[in-house]
């Protein structure tokens, strides 16, 4: 006899089928396209197009950048949403909306805007010049770039979580004699850690796949200041293709592994701060 | 340590919260704030723990100004209507806090943080919680996690905020019995706020009855229930049939009859609002006697519990009155609805009426 489920909600076999069905489409038939053009290469092929040291100094720029530029964000996403949450001022909503600038404009305007800023004749880059800091073209205008994407993930992760925490666990940390800075550490932080951390997560995400911002500010100097998705483009343009699609394996298993140790790291966080119920 | 509040003002905006409170808390008594929402004895509450600042006025805490100290400096413990637990420490945790937090000189041993601890667990009798975190407890216990927690610092005044308030009625009952023992072994100066007055006149030695940011009576329960110094408190403290009155003589005129005042009940003459409560009036089928009854109908009869409550309706009147019996006497009338009875009012409060046009 068939079981009968009593489920308030109906059709989840078909809402299933379609989600995976659909991600399948989406996301993993295309990725594995990349695995499978990568196997047309034999071992010291594929060695020799992920491991040359070009390529090597571009992942060391991509993913170190990319960290940077997420921690940063950490801080000050978590700066300014803690602003915008917790003041009123006259401004806050334009404020507000200018987070979201980053995701709104079109990478390459944005790398233009950057690149005019920071290069030696741009309005930044000029004052800078003079004391001998090079930005635009350099390791330091990849990670500013990768910095400027990334920021609205921070706070739009981190922004519901401040707005959600109750006034009264605070005062009630005052009340004990907990003075402002420990309450931040041990009240507020704890409550606020995950949420940064997939604010964090997502920006360091978002900054190794970007392209179309860094490549205008970063100069594209191999072994200085290249970035993997170029290697993959340039490799396209030679018309490399398993090569490219070797390199992007390399990113996509990095990648990967990081995100799966960021989840891991929360899934520990929330087991041992909030246990089940 | 005695609590003094003087001429305390607070506006939000035009709205204003407090409007010239003066009060005195003795030490080691348990005081009601006792009002209905919005009459300021929350926000009273705040100003003295220190989480809100007075627009005007200042607080004393035994003959000490602290009107501008800190509330981490004014060593209150503070207890919050939804607990304001914090989520991600254990119980032991959570009580522990306000020693943890302490200035390295001042911080006890964590031995010594771990027996203090465990003695306020067992004083709320929750020592085996300990290691569970708060999303795990049930209200009730919550809020004793809370109030150990606020015993943590051993502060001063202890300040609660309608604490029983998000609790359902059985547990309520149980946790403020449970309070009030605990206030008489630990004689902590204590000033709770509620806008349930059975819980105020069971709980406190004292009654604070607010009413739109003003103080509107102080004294024991039994003062404030049996001797109303105003309508507001006659109304708020109980049931009760309010009349419109005319005073003359020392004779107060109420639905056709004359009722003499008690010596102590004087008011002026002229236009007033009398008060009965429900129990203090007497049902009977025949006039006897010449007191002053009314005639009246019986509409309704509730007979659950101790009581029975009727309603009963003044002959050639709109007004409805309420009367409680008890079940011995209601059984000895034998009344139904329907009925024709006299109602025979025992005891009359009457108050100038300053709402009636002159």
């Amino acid at each position: 006899m068939a079981k009968k489920y009593n489920n308030v909600l109906p059709g989840f076999n078909l809402s299933l089928g379609f989600t995976i069905f659909y991600l399948s489409l989406i996301v993993l038939i295309p990725l594995s396209a990349a695995f499978i053009k990568t196997s047309t290469l034999n071992l010291h092929e594929f060695w020799v197009a992920v491991a040359s040291p070009r390529v090597v100094a571009s992942y060391k720029l991509t993913f170190g950048a990319s960290l940077i530029g997420a921690s940063i964000n950490a801080v000050f996403g978590l700066l300014t949403a803690w602003v915008l949450t917790r003041y009123t001022f006259p401004g806050k909503r334009i404020i507000d909306a200018l987070v979201d600038l980053p995701f709104a404009l079109p990478t390459a305007v944005a790398g233009i805007a950057l690149t005019a800023i920071y290069a030696p004749n741009g309005w930044i880059g000029g004052m800078l010049a003079p004391h001998g800091i090079k930005v635009a073209f350099t390791p330091i205008g990849v990670v500013i770039a990768l910095t400027f994407i990334g920021l609205p993930f921070v706070v739009r992760t981190v922004q519901p979580i401040l707005e959600d925490l109750e006034a009264e666990t605070e005062e009630a940390a005052a009340s004990l004699g907990a003075n402002r800075w420990q309450t931040f550490t041990k009240i507020i932080f704890p409550a606020i850690a995950p949420a940064l951390l997939t604010g964090f997560s997502l920006a360091f995400a978002r900054a190794i796949g970007e392209y179309g911002s860094v490549i205008f500010i970063a100069g594209n100097m191999p072994m200085v200041s290249e970035i993997t998705p170029l290697i993959i483009i340039t490799k396209l343009e030679q018309y490399d293709y398993a090569g490219a699609t070797a390199v992007a394996v390399v990113m996509l298993v990095i990648s990967f592994i990081l995100l799966l140790g960021i989840n891991g790291l929360q899934w520990w966080n929330s087991r041992r701060n909030s246990p089940a119920i | 340590m005695s609590i003094e509040i003087r001429n305390v003002k607070k506006n939000f905006g035009d709205f204003s919260a407090l409007n010239d409170v003066t009060l005195d808390v003795p030490s080691g008594e348990l005081v009601a704030l006792l009002g209905p929402s919005g009459c300021g004895k929350t926000t009273l509450l705040r100003i003295i723990a220190g989480l809100e600042a007075p627009d005007a006025g200042s607080i004393h805490f035994h003959g000490k100004d602290t009107t501008e100290r800190d509330v981490r400096e004014r060593q209150v413990g503070f207890v919050f209507q939804h607990y304001a637990l914090f989520r991600h420490m254990n119980v032991f945790e959570n009580v522990a806090f306000g020693l943890r937090v302490r200035p390295k000189e001042t911080r006890p041993s964590d031995a010594e943080i771990k027996r203090r601890v465990h003695e306020l667990l067992e004083l709320v009798q929750l020592d085996w919680l300990a290691d569970r975190y708060p999303p795990q407890l049930s209200g009730g216990q919550r809020q004793r996690i809370a109030l150990a927690r606020a015993l943590a610092v051993e502060p001063k005044v202890l300040l609660l905020d309608e604490p029983f308030g998000a609790l359902d009625a059985k547990v309520r009952k149980e946790l403020r019995r449970w309070l009030r023992r605990l206030h008489d072994e630990l004689h902590i100066t204590s000033v709770f706020v509620t806008h349930d007055q059975e819980e105020a006149l069971e709980v406190a030695d004292r009654i604070v009855v607010m009413n739109k940011g003003k103080v509107e009576q102080i004294g024991t329960p039994q003062e404030v229930y049996d001797n109303p110094a105003t309508p507001y408190v006659y109304n708020f403290l109980g049931n009760v049939n309010q009349f419109k009155s005319n005073v003359l003589k020392g004779e107060a005129s109420i639905g056709g009859l004359s009722i003499k005042l008690e010596k102590e009940n004087q008011q002026a003459d002229g236009a007033a609002l009398a008060y009965i409560r429900p129990h203090d009036i007497d049902v009977q089928r025949i006039k006897s006697g010449s007191a002053p009854a009314f005639e009246a109908k019986v509409n309704y009869i509730h007979a659950i519990g101790p009581l029975v409550r009727l309603e009963l309706q003044q002959l050639g009147q709109d007004a409805i009155i309420e009367a409680e019996l008890t079940q011995e006497r209601f059984r000895e009338l034998g009344l139904n609805t329907g009925e024709q009875v006299f109602i025979y009012p025992r005891n009359v409060r009457v108050f100038v009426d300053n709402t009636a046009s002159a």
